[in-house]
């Protein structure tokens, strides 16, 4: 090669680097988080009152996870994965980045809230997460036509075949188990019994198979199958049950006998997050009552943010009342930390379930 | 003049070296490497063939992929019927502006996301959609019929949206056939039949391999038109790719997925050319 083509080809690569080169500058926040989160008009509040400019990438836990992995936890700069899902990756792959928690306005949080949070997600001594939105999952029911379903395991009532639908994800497996008479949670730390409980779950769901419809992958595509009367029992989320309700008074959202599941989404620091300063400033700015109430009729679900309740729209709170009665809320069962492991053998579980004829 | 030619040669090969290296050979030694590696503690990694073996220990693993293949390879053979004459009309009977009409026709699905294409395919099949309203309609059933969530629309799906990999390279040979070639065969006193069998046939070969290749690497790597229109019976080999890297964070088990993937493919495809008496070379001459 003569040194012209030398840099002739060293021209054409750098020409093809830059295309790959994420050009970051110190004030953009990059935020990974769930639909309904970073709704547009608390994004254009806070980047008039602080200057700084968001991006919103909306995405699941899972997917976050994958996305920070892949990267070493570069790329965001503030992402919201759910309370469980941050000691196990922080663990096993390292892509978080410690909270500096003197940065953050606590008296904006329910403390209760705040305390629990942060101790599910320390590791080594430093905390990984703040909480922000909480809600629960459990069943979606048409009342008309599938009044008996009151519980995971109704699902696969005889009267419902062919009607009902769930996820085949981790929390349907915690979700059965629980209805079962069995507690998935106290066994997190002890593989082996782990692996009995799913072993029963697993028998469960193939046994119930025939039942359901389909599987369902998003919330759009079981918007439709319910609405469209396809199916008349599912487990979901409470919001996705509200959603519905406001359409067809018969569909609501009903805490499973055996307990809803409890989830808490989190704010945390991504390893490589390169806006520290503006991702403190959007935890301070949206867990303020009123932009938190913002947030809350966007996504439907609560926010960690003390006092937001009162600016909650009146429907939301008669929903919320309706399916929660008190003695449902002390049942509810909140997602301890997921130990690193333990999805190979879930995941073995829902493999065979798929497969299952 | 040597000198320039030289280096209009380079400058012509960057890109696809560029491509090769950037996209193709870097990341796949890398995902190799990832499959090589088995995770013994929180964090800690060994080099290991163990990846492979559950491959071929656990029966679900190589019986996803062996129905993969089978639905795969009844896919591509459908899709040859049902294109093959399409493009011998398309090629051969259909003339001038008819030609290139037809052609487009083909063309135009394709210019919507297939994702779109798929949904359309749901709306379709669904319980409370169009087929199953018709028919309730001209009261041929007397309730609602679901048609989504079972083989048979996995393969309706695949089908439809390998079809243009199929004609495109069927119209390109068959025009290439000459018209006077067939008149021959018929003046020799051959029949629709045998003029198909000796002439045709043979003639379009290197379309069809190619057609049928592409069409079949297709349906393997497809993700999205089984996991939608299969619903809980869909059972895809990228689905477990897919689920072992997003939902199990075990890349070192999907990155052995993933080669399995390639390297038995390849052998397939290899083994339909032996099967058939093709060879790649002349596919591509």
């Amino acid at each position: 090669m003569t040194p012209r083509t030398i840099k002739v080809s060293i021209t054409a690569l750098s020409v093809a680097l830059i295309g790959f080169a994420q050009q970051a500058g110190a004030d953009t926040l990059r935020l990974l988080t769930w639909g309904g989160y970073a709704p547009e008009n608390v994004v254009e509040m806070f980047e008039k009152e602080t200057g700084h400019t968001v991006e919103v990438t909306k995405s699941n836990n899972e997917e976050m996870i994958a996305k920070l992995r892949a990267t070493g936890g570069g790329g965001f700069d503030l992402i919201q994965p759910s309370q469980d899902r941050i000691a196990g990756p922080q663990l096993e792959f390292g892509i978080y980045k410690p909270i500096d928690i003197s940065k953050i306005d606590k008296s904006l949080f329910i403390p209760s809230m705040l305390d629990a949070t942060m101790a599910n997600t320390t590791v080594d001594g430093e905390v990984y997460g703040v909480p922000h939105v909480w809600g629960t999952s459990g069943l979606v029911v048409d009342t008309k036509k599938a009044a008996d379903v009151k519980d995971y395991t109704d699902l696969c009532n005889a009267d419902v075949a062919g009607k009902v639908s769930y996820r085949l994800k981790r929390p349907t497996l915690i979700g059965f188990a629980y209805a079962m008479g069995l507690d998935p949670f106290a066994a997190y730390g002890d593989e082996a019994a782990y692996t009995e409980i799913m072993n029963k779950v697993e028998a469960k769901l193939i046994e119930c198979k025939p039942n359901v419809k389909t599987y369902w992958g998003g919330g759009d595509e079981l918007m439709g199958l319910l609405r469209s009367g396809e199916v008349v029992a599912s487990m979901a989320w409470d919001t996705g049950g509200w959603k519905l309700n406001a359409d067809n008074p018969d569909i609501t959202f009903v805490a499973p006998a055996s307990g809803a599941l409890g989830w808490i989404d989190t704010f945390a620091l991504p390893a490589k997050g390169q806006a520290d300063d503006a991702a403190y400033a959007w935890i301070n700015f949206v867990m303020k009552p009123e932009v938190a109430a913002l947030i809350t009729e966007a996504a439907g679900n609560f926010t960690a943010s003390k006092g937001a309740d009162e600016f909650a729209s009146a429907e939301l709170k008669a929903q919320y009342q309706a399916s929660f009665p008190p003695e449902a809320v002390d049942n509810i069962k909140w997602y301890p930390p997921v130990p690193a492991g333990l999805e190979a053998i879930e995941g073995g579980v829902l493999d065979r379930v798929q497969a299952a004829q | 003049m040597k000198a320039e030619a030289k280096l209009g040669f380079v400058l012509l090969l960057t890109p696809l070296l560029l491509w090769l290296v950037l996209l193709i050979f870097i990341p796949h030694i890398d995902m190799f490497l990832v499959s090589l590696r088995e995770r013994v503690g929180v964090g800690k990694y060994e080099t290991s063939l163990a990846n492979y073996l559950t491959f071929f220990r656990e029966p679900l693993y190589l019986w996803t992929f062996l129905r993969t293949a089978v639905m795969s390879t009844v896919a591509t053979a459908i899709t040859l019927l049902i294109a093959f004459p399409v493009s011998y009309y398309i090629a051969k009977i259909a003339k001038g502006r008819m030609q290139s009409a037809l052609f487009l026709l083909c063309l135009i699905p394709f210019y919507v996301s297939e994702l779109v294409r798929t949904f359309g395919w749901m709306i379709l099949l669904r319980e409370t959609g169009l087929v199953s309203n018709l028919l309730q309609w001209s009261g041929l059933v007397d309730q609602p019929v679901e048609m989504l969530y079972n083989d048979a629309a996995i393969m309706v799906g695949l089908v439809y949206t390998s079809m243009l990999f199929m004609v495109v390279p069927l119209v390109t040979t068959l025009e290439s056939l000459d018209d006077s070639v067939i008149e021959a065969g018929y003046d020799l006193g051959g029949n629709a039949f045998s003029v198909m069998r000796e002439i045709v046939i043979p003639h379009a070969a290197p379309g069809i391999v190619s057609g049928c290749i592409v069409v079949f690497m297709l349906s393997l790597g497809n993700y999205l038109t089984p996991t939608m229109l299969g619903g809980k019976d869909s059972l895809w080999f990228t689905q477990l790719i897919y689920s072992q890297f997003i939902v199990r964070f075990n890349w070192e088990l999907g990155a052995a997925f993933g080669f399995m993937l390639l390297f038995l493919s390849s052998v397939i495809v290899w083994g339909m050319l032996r099967l058939t008496g093709q060879t790649l070379e002349k596919t591509m001459g």
